[in-house]
Parts: C-alpha cells; structure tokens; sequence
C-alpha cells in the first residue's frame, strides 16, 4: 500500500456495499500515518463504531484528530453531513444575505440537499476538493458513500451539478419565447403537456428555485471542473475495495472499466475476507493429534473452508486477468470484527505487508 | 412468518452486501409455494435475480421464474414513460413530452424522481386493479430494496413528492402510494442482516430511522450467513495446542467467527423490537435454485 500511495495526495476508496470499504479506509489511513504522513479520513457512515474505532466519541463535519501513537504523522478524521455541507456551499457562493436565505428556504432546494442519491455523492467530492485546495494535508482518504451502482458513484455529482448549472436556469429567468427558444422547438409544448402531468404549483416553484440560484450558477460550474480535474489528477488514486464474491468481484471489474473509460487513475485493488488454506501440512495425522471424534469434525469442516477457498481463488484470478498489472492485495478473513485501533493494525499486516 | 405473507406488499431494506437479493427470493418462493401469485420486483438497475434463478437476464418486464413466482427488474426511464402515459392517457403526449430536451433535461437530474417513479411501479403492481392495461393482479409484491439509506430514500419519495407538489396530480398519486407504504394492513417491512458489529448497528439504526420518518416498523428482522456452531470452547482449546495445519486453522477459524456472531445475535435479539429468524451460511461457491429452496424451507 505505501508504493500505491507514494506521491498521491488523494485516495478514493471506491466499491459495492458490505466488501469492508470504510474498515479499509480508516485502516489506509492509520497505516499512511503510521508511516508518518498527516491523513485525514473522511466517511460517510454514520456508523458510531467507526468512530470508537478510532477512538472518538462520534464523528462531526469537521475533522478531527484522533488520539494514537502515529510517530511523526498525524490521523485526523471526520463523518460527513451533505446536508450541511451543502448549505455551506450556499452560504460560500451566495452574493447576498437575501439570495442565501431564499435558496436555503426554498423547498425544491430542500429536497435537492436532503436527497441522499446524488448529494452525498457530489457533497463528498466538494468536501474532498475543498480539504484539498487548503493544503493542510499529506493525504485525504475517501470512503465513498454505498452507491446503487458504480456508476453512480461518477455520474451523480455531474448531474447534480448539471442540474442546478445555468442552462436550464435560463429556461426560467429569461422572460417568455426567448427563453423557451434556448432550449429548440417544442420546447413551449412540452411545457404545457408538463403542466398537465405535474401540476402548475411545481412549475412555479422549480422556475422560483432557478431565479435564486441565476447568480451562483457559475461559481458551482467552475467548481465542478475544478472537482473533475482533482479526480483526474495523477497524484489521485483510485483503489477498489471487494470481497471474493462474484457479485462483488463483477462490480469491481465492471467499476475499473468504467474508471479506465472516464480516464480516471486507477490504482489497485483491495480484496477482504479471503478464505485462504494455506500452513503447512500437520506434524501427524489428524486422529493422532486430536482423537477420532474431533478429528472427523475438523476433516468436515475442512471440506466446507475448501469449497470457499477455491472460489475465492477462481473469482481473484478472474479479477486480476481483468486488472492487468496493476497491484492486487489480498486481506484474509479476520476472526473478529474489527472495531478499534489495535484491530486496524491487524488488517495492516495485510494492506502493507 | 405469516404476518408477512398476508400482506399485499413486503420491502426487503438492509445494508448493502447482507444478502437482500437472496432472502426477497427465498421469501418469494415460499410464498409461491404456498399458492400466492408473486412477484419480486429488483431496482436500480440490479438483475442478479434472474441470475440466481439460472435465467438470463432481460430486464423490465413481468416474467415467471417458477411456478406461481415472478421476477420484473424495474428501470426508472420504463416506469416513468408508463406513468406520463397513465397520467396523460394518451400514449402519443407521453412521447412527445418523454422526447422533448427540456423534460429529459430537468428528469433526468430531478432528485429523488428515480426514486418515486420506482416505488410508483411497486406500488402499480400490488394493485388488485391493475393500471397497466390487461395485466393480471398478484397475491403479494416483494420488492428487494436498495440499501439503507437508499432504501429509505426511496419510501421517502411520494411523502418528499407529495409535500413539494402541494396541490394538483402529483401531490394526489404520491399520496396514495405514501399511504399504501405506510399501512401494516397493506405494506409489511422485512430487514436482512448479518451476525457482525456493523450490520447489528446498521439494522437497529433503521429501525429507529423507519419508524421516524416515515412512522413504519420492522415485521421481522431475517439474520443471513449464520455459522454453524460445530466446535465447543474445549475443543478449541485442544485445536489451540497443536500447529497451524490448514485444517487446524479452518477449524479455528469456524469456532471463532461463529462465537463472535453468537454474541452479535444475542445483542440484536435484546435490542430490536422486531421477531428475528437466521438462515444457516451455506457452504456453496454460489448460490442457486437449490440453495434459495433450502433458504425458503427455513423462513
């Protein structure tokens, strides 16, 4: 891991639920400070325990150090609240006391920053970018939100954004025909056939939402390509983080593809929970060591782990044909869940061995 | 669980890799098997029931998987179409409107629209009296859920839509559907986890978020991948004190991980409100028909 992340200043930890994302976001991360960098962490799972991982109380939507030995470096940490961040954008980009209040009241606007597709996604990236732009750090970890799909994971902040961009504001703000022309012909049909299907209240209440924001939506657009070219970046990486399940292990596959096309640097992949046979064969015979009974037992069992590992080993070459020469790091099943520092530690036996 | 069956409709909510998929099947097998019309209803562009079913998969449309048992995957463009087409009872409107920039423009970013014309197309086929025209009713609608947050964002979407449109069409549907959510009589809520620290806390963390935003309750809460307990603490001290053969350590392994979901079961079963039933872990390199009758037989 201290290979893949030498001379990157941003991880994004990207993958399907329930493969061990934030577990191994907050373990990077301890390693990375361990290893004397200053880290920050940031996650969206309100999970308490991850605080306790670390030591904190709870997480709040400002970092916070946590308490450890980390030698010369430094593990700050902290849970994100798109909502609030969202609305710190608002109050960042609004010109005026009246433009902010009117956008923040607004009930379109509410339900946008309340959604939980799209502006968490898009909230973590504008955290992240702006975390970035104040320097303070060596290396900011992401655990990204559980997305439905990889694909979502991308698109959304760009749709989100999109939405609330300027094109469609004109639709609304510039008086009557000029405006419908903007967007071609039919545009004025499509309106009234709208009407009918929705209701004139919502219209109303849309075109209100897109006068208030006019003024900001440049600043959002610039920062949207600002946020573009920080995931772009070579000093970004990407790493994928599964279980050796084959639905997991497709996502992943599916998801580097889709990193590779968007031009996105990919860097490797983490894969938890292996159900690894490996040691060396017994001194004696099993009955010798533990009498028939228990013998017979652990030879059935056994038998059950075997069909485990040699899935997980036909879905890991699977995945690493797919990822070509990138790294490929391997976590065994822990026998206990992880839930506090020592226990991140334990897993960093594997991230960076 | 009969007070599930009964039911016109069951949402499966749970954290994100606990098994959802697996159990709504299961679920949706034993009720077939019972005589119910079923169907399973995926979202958010899953198809990994047909998969499990052995089929291949082909996406939105109702198609049979068993005797008496469904699958439909449902694609928020295909349910939004079929609800302008409903809403403007004219197929020719709807495609004009559906082909118009402006309308794909401010629908395709909409917050939460996916969302409400998803749970829409749920809540269309658990209707006695279907709206899709010649369409024959079910006995009970299953639908997999997205996970947690997700999840409850889209139970959340006719409220959301209903409160922001006011007046008018929207405000009157998404109500309906909001209230057909809400009902125990109509709409009873599954939740799968897992026999870990984190799922426990995910599961007990929704039922507090169901029951306050949207006033629901968890009917019955299905913990997946329950180990067997096949070593006792002797045995696996007498396992501790000779070496680390790979048979040794998978059986270390199995004892260890079991007795840790052990604890984490008790702690879910003291702090949830909801009855909790387990399905044992199966041993198998995927899953299939054979296995989900098994995982059925147990529910």
């Amino acid at each position: 891991m201290n290979k893949v992340l030498a001379r990157k200043d941003v991880c994004i930890c990207a993958g399907s639920g329930g493969v061990g994302k934030t577990t191994t976001s907050a373990a990077i991360a301890a390693g990375m400070a361990r290893r004397g960098k200053k880290v920050a962490v940031l996650t969206i799972d309100p999970a308490r325990r991850l605080a306790n991982s670390l030591g904190l109380p709870e997480l709040g939507n400002e970092e916070r150090p946590v308490p450890g030995d980390f030698g010369d470096g430094e593990l700050w940490a902290m849970m994100l609240d798109a909502k609030r961040t969202f609305d710190e954008l608002i109050e960042w980009h609004a010109p005026d006391a009246e433009t902010r209040d009117a956008v923040l009241g607004n009930r379109i606007y509410q339900q946008l920053s309340n959604a939980v597709a799209g502006s968490q996604e898009y909230m973590a990236m504008e955290k992240l970018h702006e975390l970035h732009q104040e320097g303070r750090y060596d290396l900011l970890v992401l655990d990204t939100p559980p997305t439905r799909n990889a694909l979502d994971f991308l698109e959304a902040p760009r749709r989100l954004s999109t939405f609330i961009d300027s094109r469609s504001l004109q639709l609304f703000t510039v008086p009557g025909r000029v405006g419908l022309r903007v967007l071609g012909r039919g545009t004025g049909m499509a309106f009234s056939i709208m009407k009918r299907a929705t209701g004139i209240d919502l219209l109303q209440d849309l075109g209100e939402f897109f006068r208030s924001f006019g003024t900001m939506s440049a600043g959002f657009r610039e920062r949207a390509e600002r946020v573009d070219a920080l995931l772009a970046d070579s000093r970004t990486a990407f790493l994928l983080v599964t279980s050796p399940a084959a639905d997991a292990v497709d996502e992943a596959m599916f998801f580097h593809h889709r990193l590779l096309d968007a031009g996105l640097p990919f860097a490797g992949a983490v894969v938890n929970r292996m159900h690894p046979l490996a040691g060396a064969s017994p001194s004696a015979p099993l009955p010798q060591l533990l009498g028939d009974e228990l013998a017979r037992k652990v030879e059935r069992n056994l038998e059950d782990y075997r069909v485990l590992a040699e899935r997980d080993k036909r879905n890991l070459s699977r995945l690493r044909k797919a990822l070509g020469r990138k790294r490929l790091i391997t976590v065994p099943e822990l026998d206990d869940d992880i839930h506090d520092l020592a226990g991140l530690e334990r897993m960093n036996e594997y991230l960076f061995a | 669980m009969p007070e599930l069956l009964d039911k016109r409709l069951v949402v499966v909510t749970g954290k994100g890799g606990v098994g959802k998929t697996t159990v709504a099947a299961a679920l949706g097998l034993k009720a077939a098997r019972l005589g119910k019309r079923t169907i399973v209803c995926e979202v958010a562009e899953q198809e990994r029931l047909a998969t499990l079913f052995g089929e291949s998969a082909d996406g939105y449309r109702e198609r049979e998987l068993g005797p008496g048992l469904f699958g439909i995957s449902i694609d928020p463009e295909r349910a939004k179409r079929e609800w302008l087409e409903y809403q403007l009872r004219s197929g020719t409107l709807a495609g004009l409107l559906g082909g118009s920039r402006i309308f794909q423009y401010l629908t395709a970013a909409a917050p939460g629209l996916s969302e409400l014309v998803t749970i829409g197309k749920v809540w269309e086929l658990a209707q006695l009296q279907r709206k899709t025209p010649k369409a024959a009713p079910y006995d009970l609608v299953i639908v997999d859920a997205p996970a947690t947050g997700h999840g409850i964002a889209m139970l959340r979407a006719p409220h959301t839509f209903s409160e922001v449109a006011r007046v008018g069409p929207i405000h009157r549907q998404a109500g309906y559907i909001h209230g057909f959510l809400t009902n125990p009589a109509s709409t009873g809520v599954l939740t799968v986890a897992l026999p870990e620290e984190m799922p426990v806390n995910e599961t007990l963390d929704l039922g507090t978020r169901l029951h306050d935003e949207l006033g629901m309750t968890i009917d019955r809460i299905v913990v997946n991948e329950v180990l067997p307990e096949r070593f006792d603490a002797v045995e696996a001290e007498r396992l501790e004190a000779v070496d680390g053969s790979p048979a040794i350590r998978a059986a270390l392994t199995e004892y260890r991980r079991a007795r840790v979901q052990r604890s984490q079961l008790r702690r879910l079963r003291r702090a949830a409100d909801a009855p909790v039933t387990t399905l044992p872990f199966l041993f198998a390199p995927e899953l299939g028909r054979e296995e989900l009758g098994t995982l059925a037989g147990k529910l």
